[in-house]
């Protein structure tokens, strides 16, 4: 691949935001050789190496690239609806500066060889960086632990069955135990398959009312309070993969003041969508674990705005046309959401729920500390991993534009404020919008 | 030589079920026994008439080579009538209790009896229901008391004494038998004990044990003057307490590199059987620190002791 000559940026006139020092200053932004070099005000052009390419930045705001925890990529194995590279190229328009995949793949990424094929697609296609988790189990099956150790030294940086909850609570504690050894962060869906059993939706009245089969919260919370249970007894560090509802956060708060290593992720679509936007049956909002009430998806609101909640991921799932033009309970369940996460999130920032900094830390700072990852910051040093925002910019999505393979938008059509204009990696500009 | 002339040793037990209970003297003294009948093994005529009119039973539950051909060597150099009961033969098959093979055993007036059972605690139950002396050779994951001795007297041999030795302690520790017995004789005489395993096969409080537990063999070995290898059962190398025996031989198999950790006259110990390329390499198991075969002799020597000390506390002794 041809590598453009990188020339040093200097961010000029923006309002830096720094979630991991909790930093905000009026200023500039230097980048050089890949690296963040300094942020503060009045470097100016004259400040800056000769070369240099100044970007005004007035009115716009700087912060650390996204690292977005949750992606589901189809490759290898379903290329059709996503590669490396196009997933890439979506997360580049929406400001996400690392992608972390999923094992789901085929084969699942339960073997280091496999885990070497993603790091080197990622390396020769993809335009941000790319992290692959491992599977816990073999084949995700939930039956034998994987290879932590092994598979760890390869390049996984977390542990988890994707989109599958490991039932067998032995198979758990025991795979939460190995894993302590290698400090691995085990990475957990939270929702027990039997309680789902035919469900598509949350229960409830809506979903009664619609004739669909219901998923109560309580697959959730019971599984949630197993794993807790079980990360008392292997004092291992622990991650919720995606939390939706109010009991589970009194589960998740009630385990960090006990001082365990557990955090938590919510996705953009909880975050931001209830049960009630499914409507008449739109199959672009079945998401699994399922959209859930108006009082859950505040309640995960506060939880982020008070840091209950650490990560905000997008939980991007790319289904094609034919799996989602089907009657809603047959429909695959999923949403795109790496190009979208950012900008819907900005809906929380405008109502006055959540500030921009603690949003910022969310997709940013956070989940770097979680995942060891040296970027999510603006220290000098850091990788110039560095996305340009305007916050008030009001467009309409149009699902054409979207970069991703696939188009199953919840927020199709959907009136947003705010946007991401550019997005620099390793100190390279890889997404502009103009 | 007859050494059944000089009973200067007894065993203030009538049973052996565990090193758990035995104090410090009556080890060093199980241990000078089998000193003299390692000389006594190595000549031509091995035959003692101590036991001779005794009768001896091995009553194995669990498959075993070395430690039943070794007791029943023990017996027969020692003058006893020994007799094999295997599971596969036994009555156990056709549903009787443990209780009941022990009642029916103890109605033929045997005078020892050798016990091997897959479950803990087995042996002393047994122990409860006869008139004889009963020998522990393994009762499931708790003590394997023979074993510990044998692996004492290698060391001994080998080292000139166990006092102040750091020995360490490698792979499967929750399972095992060896690891028990030998972590509580190597105590009484003074040893420092490591283990080291991955945490899925630690048993939990092992650091009451009175060891120094850790899951890295670089840390564990570190020093060491005694490497001992434990096996990892079959059942338990895929992906339930470890992921692969690539990923545990990589991390806990004992080969060369890690082996170079420990002292440079460190010396390398397993129970056996090995699973060659799981815990441990094969240049390790063949090579100039290995004391695997020196083991297997010290074993008849050990259980020649035990019969010997056990035999004079019985009647009519």
């Amino acid at each position: 691949m041809m590598v453009a000559e990188r020339r040093p940026i200097l961010l000029a006139n923006a309002r830096i935001l720094d979630p991991s020092r909790d930093l905000e200053i009026d200023g500039d932004l230097l980048l050089a050789d890949g690296i963040v070099r300094e942020a503060k005000r009045g470097i100016g052009a004259a400040g800056v190496p000769e070369n240099t390419e100044v970007i005004d930045c007035r009115g716009k705001v700087v912060a650390p690239g996204l690292i977005d925890m949750r992606a589901f990529v189809g490759e290898p194995g379903a290329e059709y609806r996503e590669t490396i590279a196009s997933a890439s190229q979506a997360a580049a328009a929406g400001g996400v500066t690392t992608i972390v995949c999923q094992p789901d793949t085929s084969p699942a990424i339960d073997d280091p060889a496999i885990v070497d094929f993603i790091l080197r697609r990622a390396r020769d296609t993809a335009i941000v960086h790319v992290q692959p988790m491992a599977a816990l189990t073999k084949g995700l099956r939930g039956e034998e632990m994987a290879e932590i150790g092994l598979l760890k030294a390869a390049g996984a940086i977390a542990f988890t069955d994707g989109a599958k909850s490991v039932t067998n609570a032995q198979v758990m504690r025991r795979a939460l135990t190995y894993g302590r050894d290698f400090d691995a962060l085990i990475v957990h869906h939270t929702e027990d398959p039997d309680l789902i059993g035919e469900g598509v939706m949350n229960e409830g009245e809506f979903a009664a009312r619609l004739g669909l089969s219901g998923v109560p919260t309580a697959a959730e919370t019971i599984m949630l309070e197993r794993d807790i249970r079980l990360v008392a007894l292997s004092e291992s560090r622990y991650h919720a993969a995606s939390l939706t509802c109010a009991e589970a956060l009194e589960v998740l708060k009630h385990a960090k003041e006990q001082g365990l290593k557990v955090s938590a992720s919510a996705s953009i679509n909880h975050l931001t969508l209830n049960e009630i936007d499914i409507g008449p049956y739109r199959t672009f909002l079945k998401v699994s674990p399922p959209l859930r009430t108006e009082d859950d998806r505040k309640a995960l609101v506060a939880a982020l705005a008070d840091g209950l909640i650490d990560v905000v991921m997008s939980d991007h799932n790319p289904q094609d046309v034919e799996g989602k033009r089907l009657p809603f309970a047959e429909a695959s369940a999923g949403a795109i959401g790496l190009e979208t996460m950012l900008t819907a999130a900005l809906r929380l920032v405008h109502a006055g729920d959540v500030s921009l900094m603690v949003l910022l830390k969310a997709m940013s700072s956070r989940p770097a500390e979680l995942l060891g990852l040296p970027g999510g910051t603006l220290r000098p040093g850091s990788p110039a991993d560095v996305i340009v925002l305007d916050l008030e910019a009001p467009w309409v999505l149009d699902p054409a534009e979207l970069k991703s393979k696939c188009k199953n938008t919840p927020f199709d059509e959907a009136r947003l404020q705010g946007r991401v204009v550019r997005t620099i990696v390793a100190g390279r500009s890889v997404y502009e919008y103009v | 030589m007859n050494i059944a002339h000089k009973p200067t040793f007894v065993l203030n037990q009538r049973h052996l079920l565990g090193i758990e209970g035995l104090s410090r003297d009556e080890i060093l003294g199980l241990l000078d026994l089998a000193e003299q009948f390692v000389e006594l093994n190595r000549q031509i005529d091995k035959k003692q008439t101590s036991l001779r009119g005794r009768t001896l039973i091995n009553l194995f539950f669990e498959v075993s080579t070395r430690t039943q051909a070794s007791f029943e060597l023990a017996g027969k150099r020692l003058g006893a009538d020994v007799m094999n009961m295997s599971v596969a033969s036994s009555s156990m098959r056709k549903g009787e209790t443990l209780i009941d093979t022990a009642v029916t055993l103890n109605a033929m007036h045997p005078d020892l009896i050798v016990v091997r059972h897959h479950a803990s605690g087995a042996v002393e139950l047994l122990a409860r229901k006869v008139d004889c002396s009963v020998i522990n050779a393994g009762d499931g994951s708790h003590e394997h008391p023979t074993q510990a001795l044998l692996d004492a007297l290698t060391i001994r041999r080998n080292k000139g004494r166990i006092e102040r030795l750091i020995v360490t302690i490698c792979g499967d520790i929750l399972h095992s038998r060896v690891a028990r017995s030998n972590i509580i004789l190597l105590n009484a005489l003074g040893a420092r004990v490591r283990v080291v395993a991955p945490s899925t096969l630690l048993p939990p409080g092992i650091e009451r044990f009175g060891v120094e537990a850790t899951r890295d063999m670089r840390e564990g070995l570190r020093d060491a003057d005694i490497v001992m290898m434990l096996r990892l059962q079959r059942e338990r190398m895929n992906g339930s307490f470890v992921p692969s025996t690539q990923e545990y031989f990589h991390y806990f198999g004992l080969d060369q590199k890690k082996l170079a950790y420990a002292k440079p006259d460190a010396l390398v110990m397993h129970p056996g059987p090995m699973n060659r390329g799981v815990e441990i390499d094969t240049a390790v198991a063949d090579g100039a620190q290995s004391l695997i075969r020196e083991q297997v002799e010290m074993g008849v020597a050990v259980r020649m002791a035990v019969l010997e000390a056990l035999s004079r506390n019985l009647p009519n002794a």
